[in-house]
């Protein structure tokens, strides 16, 4: 158990290794470097940019730069941000918490309707037909699409909601700040309500196909008891592993739901990053992103491997 | 089972002929539409859907369902140029990872797994900000982005293939690796990287629209159906059609290509 995920987590070192690579020739791709945000103002002097250069260390060959750049980031040192000059870190870890709540909140709300969804549509036919048009047109809906549509609808024209931020300016009570979630994380919660019931629901009808099922019927199990008990059982490992991938891709999808809704996290962060090219926060959050991303795969990973005797074979 | 089987082949022929006359009525935009892409109209500014401007106007005066469907070509384009891009890297990747096997798939595979861990969107934005592509760039980054998925599916399906006894049979006659690989393995695996196909278009328009959204995607005075809802954003409380009916083109063409992907994808598991 332990060497398997100590092997395993070995070999996320060299994936990031790649990543930071991708990275960090991103950002140097740009015409004029990470310098290209002064390069266009007028009041900054040419001699100026010199200076800045010389600073901050891109005068000097590009291997140079990426191994210190890397190194500082190892060890927790991220750079200023371009557009105030604070940590890059401290910006970021401040918009932690409005991220983490919205990506949480929604995760459980998508898992709690995907569950449902998929425990019915297993059994009933009538059901699935509905629920598999829902589920494939829940991952077509454009995600700032729905943002608006949602917004038009009950901030606008029903006004029974908040259409944006975090809480109302000076009152900040539980219900106001509930009422500002509420959207926002629906419209996080409705894609991957999608995705996942449909995953959980095609489990489901292995399971049910599984001959431990007819054995139970025919020993006179109640239908509901195969359903949830029997069939859920094994159906839920693989649902585990795909929540735990998909939950990190949600600071992905989160980028634009906070843009839209204006919800300060760190995805909002992005936004405006990219918006002023504050490269040093765009790296620093793509290289945050490839992480929690590698970590949670590492985790999945973990967990299926401790929790199912039967991927203990392979490896 | 053939009921549902039916019923969704029911569906999908309806989703096939609703993307075939979307993609009809985008290449003969301008002669169907019912006004000039361009044409300023001040007298008819902002003016809500009627019988003369069935989606409205926009700020200028401008036809929406004429916009919008000039905005097709862009979206569609960009959407099927870059799926066809994202399947052959994905194909190309895939199969030699999964034929080869040993260092080369370790290699390829750990690139695929290091692409797919970095958030995918915002990796794009970035990108595009730093690029500020035109179209034609702007497909080859959305087909850079997407051909993770694809490639692993192949690779897993060529594993499979290159054990059976009819490429072992091709191997056995002194067929050369690529020969092999091109003529028996891959006409095995083209069903699958057909699905994956389709599904790239879908997210390939989502992710072209996603951009265009945060401005850094196709520029104005282009219409894309990404841009247009960039643009209306602002508007949108006075002004809602301008953010809804391009976005509402977007979601049914998205469905259409999923629906398509989801039920091939089913009865090929049903075949298997």
């Amino acid at each position: 158990m332990v060497s398997f995920a100590s092997r395993r987590a070995m070999q996320v070192v060299p994936l990031l290794f790649i990543v930071s690579l991708l990275v960090f020739a991103l950002i140097h791709a740009a015409p004029g470097g990470p310098l290209s945000l002064y390069l266009d103002n007028p009041n900054v002097r040419p001699q100026d940019i010199e200076r800045l250069r010389r600073q901050m260390g891109l005068d000097r060959p590009l291997a140079a730069q990426y191994l210190a750049w890397l190194r500082a980031f190892v060890v927790g040192d991220w750079g200023y941000s371009y557009t105030d000059g604070r940590p890059v870190m401290d910006r970021l870890l401040e918009r932690v918490p409005a991220t983490l709540q919205l990506v949480g909140i929604s995760s459980l709300v998508a898992v709690l309707v995907a569950t449902i969804v998929a425990l019915v549509s297993s059994t009933r036919r009538g059901v699935d037909r509905v629920a598999t048009f829902g589920a494939v047109a829940g991952i077509s809906l454009p995600v700032f699409w729905l943002g608006l549509v949602l917004q038009l609808v009950f901030a606008n024209a029903l006004g029974w909601l908040p259409s944006s931020g975090r809480s109302t300016f000076g009152g900040a009570g539980a219900l106001d700040r509930l009422a500002h979630l509420v959207l926002p994380a629906a419209v996080l919660a409705v894609a991957h309500a999608a995705a996942w019931s449909r995953y959980l629901r095609s489990s489901m009808r292995q399971a049910l196909r599984e001959p431990f099922i007819m054995g139970a019927r025919s020993r006179g199990v109640s239908e509901r008891r195969i359903v949830t008990r029997h069939a859920l059982r094994n159906a839920l490992l693989p649902f585990v592993t795909v929540v735990l991938l998909d939950a990190s891709m949600m600071a992905s999808g989160a980028v634009v739901t906070e843009s839209v809704f204006a919800w300060p996290g760190v995805g909002g962060l992005f936004t405006e990053a990219l918006a002023k090219r504050d490269y040093t926060v765009l790296m620093a959050f793509l290289m945050c992103g490839s992480v929690a991303v590698a970590v949670l795969n590492l985790v999945a990973d973990i967990v299926v491997h401790a929790l199912d005797p039967r991927t203990r074979g392979e490896t | 089972m053939i009921t549902v089987h039916r019923d969704g082949r029911l569906a999908v022929s309806g989703a096939a002929a609703a993307l075939g006359l979307l993609i009809f009525l985008a290449l003969l935009a301008p002669y169907v539409a019912p006004y000039g892409v361009d044409v300023i109209d001040l007298a008819q500014r902002r003016a809500g859907p009627s019988a003369q401007h069935w989606f409205g106007t926009d700020e200028l005066g401008r036809d929406l369902l004429t916009r919008v469907l000039f905005g097709a070509r862009v979206s569609l384009a960009i959407g099927l140029v870059s799926a066809a891009l994202s399947a052959a890297i994905g194909v190309t990747v895939g199969a030699l990872a999964g034929y080869a096997g040993g260092a080369t798939d370790a290699v390829l595979m750990r690139g695929t797994d290091a692409m797919l861990s970095v958030p995918r969107l915002p990796l794009l934005m970035i990108a595009a900000a730093v690029l500020t592509p035109g179209v034609p760039l702007l497909i080859v980054l959305v087909g850079a982005a997407g051909w993770m998925e694809t490639s692993r599916v192949v690779r897993a399906e060529v594993q499979s293939v290159k054990t059976r006894d009819f490429v072992v049979a091709a191997r056995a006659l002194g067929g050369s690796a690529p020969r092999v690989l091109v003529r028996h393995v891959l006409p095995g695996v083209l069903p699958t990287a057909a699905v994956s196909l389709t599904l790239a278009v879908g997210r390939g328009i989502l992710l072209e629209s996603a951009l265009s959204f945060f401005g850094v995607g196709v520029q104005p005075p282009a219409a894309s159906w990404g841009n247009m809802l960039y643009q209306a954003q602002t508007t949108m409380t006075s002004e809602p059609w301008l953010a809804v009916v391009p976005g509402a083109f977007i979601f049914v063409t998205v469905l259409c290509c999923n629906m398509i992907g989801d039920a091939r994808f089913g009865r090929r598991a049903l075949a298997s």
